[in-house]
């Protein structure tokens, strides 16, 4: 479980997260939305130890991360897989290389091993035949999958994701939700998305939390949150609602 | 007025010492993590081809013109003594003490250098530091204790080389084209160059090579996120490690002689 205690933190003199408390439950899929700059990546870096609070805690099962530095901190990582908004590949590796990283730096698995689990990953999310190619060829949307390839391949207990569906089509949306939804039914790790995907993402999450000026605004279960009668966040997850409909309308 | 002023100094002494301390934290941090295992030979090994054998070209054409010339000027300021047969030991000398550490040094700065701190600039700026933190490998160890021992390893094996074909292109200008003693010319250096002189261009080029990837790894680590910031942290790791290199030559020298 992650827990944040009153996280505060300041960034080029602006207050982004003023007293976060947040608890994100076990096993579950906490999705985080909120509005564009009000801090979500932010937060999601303070559960790996990226930013460290100015005031306040961050604590991954018992262990209080935003305290630790060095090699403990290194090893309180082991647990954790990131997928960052930018994807955040290394330019200098190819595609497969870049999902394989983890494999053979982390677990130093036989490169039999290796090729074996990116060619799957790779499969699943529709980057097939793509693995040779670098970064720099790849299309926004193509970064965005490989980046998420290379965090699921490491099964890991917590996985953290950044926008997972940003740039990408509808289908593939559809493609990469199926796929996490998937992954996180095999594996039951711990999983905080951060989505814009409203209202995908009140179908396939357990949690959802609101960030809204700095403080979780709401966090209820999926279900109980759509329910919500605060009218702020009732517009907020609204607008996406309506876009839905309307597509459901046009399409009959 | 006079306070504002004041005021300005010690906050730029205070920035300056800070800088200074980040610096050496950074150094150590790299040194500590090296220690520990893995270590990454093939990574040292790519960056000593990046930082060797991509510079030896622009580093062998400059210690060519660079002998070539010092045959030229000893020539000239020999001959008003009529001393021209020393002067292999002249090239020599300077080749083996100052201008082969400091020049190769220098051409290892603007070549692989200002390439180092812009890559690692860039990963800083696209997050590619901070998704290697998130893997749990350690940037420093993985990214920059490579390049700090390929800098240990591969300026002094430069140096070598300019000092070797420096030599030769004094000998190129002074034997070939002016018609010194070519049997003069070797011995010389023979007689002049003692292994002291040796020992301290070994001495030089080892701390330059530590002086270049340290401050250029060190401005690329903490390159501010934007591409403004990227320019400036490579135009900073250039001339810092310029000025660096020069003035612990000079320190160096002093101490040597
Ligand atoms: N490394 C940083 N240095 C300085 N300021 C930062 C840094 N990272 C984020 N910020 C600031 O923090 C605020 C929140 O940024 P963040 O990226 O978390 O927003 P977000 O909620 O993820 O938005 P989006 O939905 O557009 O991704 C922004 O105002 C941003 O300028
Ligand atoms: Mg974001």
């Amino acid at each position: 479980m992650i827990k944040l205690v009153g996280v505060e933190k300041t960034l080029g003199g602006q207050p982004v997260l003023c007293g976060v408390d947040l608890e994100i439950p076990q096993g579950k899929l906490t999705t985080i939305i909120g509005r564009s700059g009000e801090g979500k990546s932010v937060l999601l870096k303070h559960m790996i130890g990226l930013f460290k609070p100015d005031r306040g805690e961050v604590w991954v099962d018992g262990t209080e991360i935003s305290r630790l530095k060095g090699t403990a901190l290194n090893d309180a990582r082991k647990r954790f897989a990131m997928l960052f908004q930018g994807a955040a590949l290394f330019d200098s590796l190819t595609v497969f290389d870049n999902v394989a990283f983890p494999l053979r730096e982390k677990l130093g698995l036989p490169e039999s091993d290796v090729a074996r689990r990116v060619g799957e990953k790779l499969d699943q999310v529709g980057l097939t035949g793509m693995g040779h190619k670098f970064p720099a060829e790849l299309s926004g949307g193509m970064k965005k999958r490989a980046g998420l390839a290379r965090a699921l391949v490491m099964e890991p207990e917590i996985l953290l994701i950044d926008e997972p569906t940003t740039g990408l089509d509808p289908l593939m949306a559809k493609t990469i939700h199926d796929l996490i939804v998937a992954m996180h039914k095999t594996f039951g790790f711990t999983a905080v998305m951060v989505s814009h995907e409203i209202p995908e993402i009140f179908a396939i999450s357990d949690w959802v939390a609101m960030l809204k000026e700095g403080k979780i605004a709401a966090m209820a279960p999926s279900k109980e949150f759509q329910q919500t009668t605060d009218p702020a966040i009732l517009e907020f997850i609204s607008v996406g609602g309506t876009v839905a409909l309307a597509h459901a309308v046009r399409e009959g | 007025m006079v306070t504002a002023m004041i005021t300005r100094l010690g906050r730029t002494t205070l920035f300056l010492l800070g800088e200074m301390g980040r610096m050496l934290l950074f150094l150590v941090a790299t040194i500590a993590w090296f220690t520990r295992p893995p270590l990454r030979p093939l990574q040292i090994l790519k960056q000593l081809h990046f930082i060797g054998f991509k510079s030896s070209f622009v580093v062998v054409l400059t210690a060519a013109f660079t002998g070539m010339v010092l045959g030229l000027q000893g020539y000239y300021s020999l001959r008003k003594f009529g001393a021209e047969a020393a002067l292999g030991s002249a090239v020599a000398l300077s080749m083996i003490r100052e201008l082969g550490p400091v020049l190769a040094a220098l051409m290892v700065t603007a070549r692989a250098g200002s390439a180092m701190t812009a890559e690692i600039g860039i990963m800083r700026i696209t997050e590619q530091i901070d998704a290697l933190d998130t893997m749990a490998i350690n940037p420093l160890q993985y990214l920059i204790s490579p390049k700090l021992v390929a800098g240990l390893i591969g300026v002094p094996l430069l140096v070598a080389i300019f000092d070797v074909v420096g030599i030769y292109g004094g000998y190129l200008v002074g034997v070939e084209l002016l018609g010194v003693n070519a049997g003069s010319y070797w011995s010389s250096i023979e007689s002049a160059v003692e292994w002291k002189d040796v020992y301290g261009g070994i001495l030089k080029s080892i701390s330059f090579g530590l002086i270049v990837s340290w401050v250029c790894c060190y401005k690329g680590y903490y390159t501010r996120m934007s591409a403004e910031g990227l320019g400036t942290a490579t135009t900073e790791a250039v001339v810092l490690t310029s000025v660096l290199i020069l003035v612990w030559d000079y320190f160096l020298t002093s101490v040597l002689l």
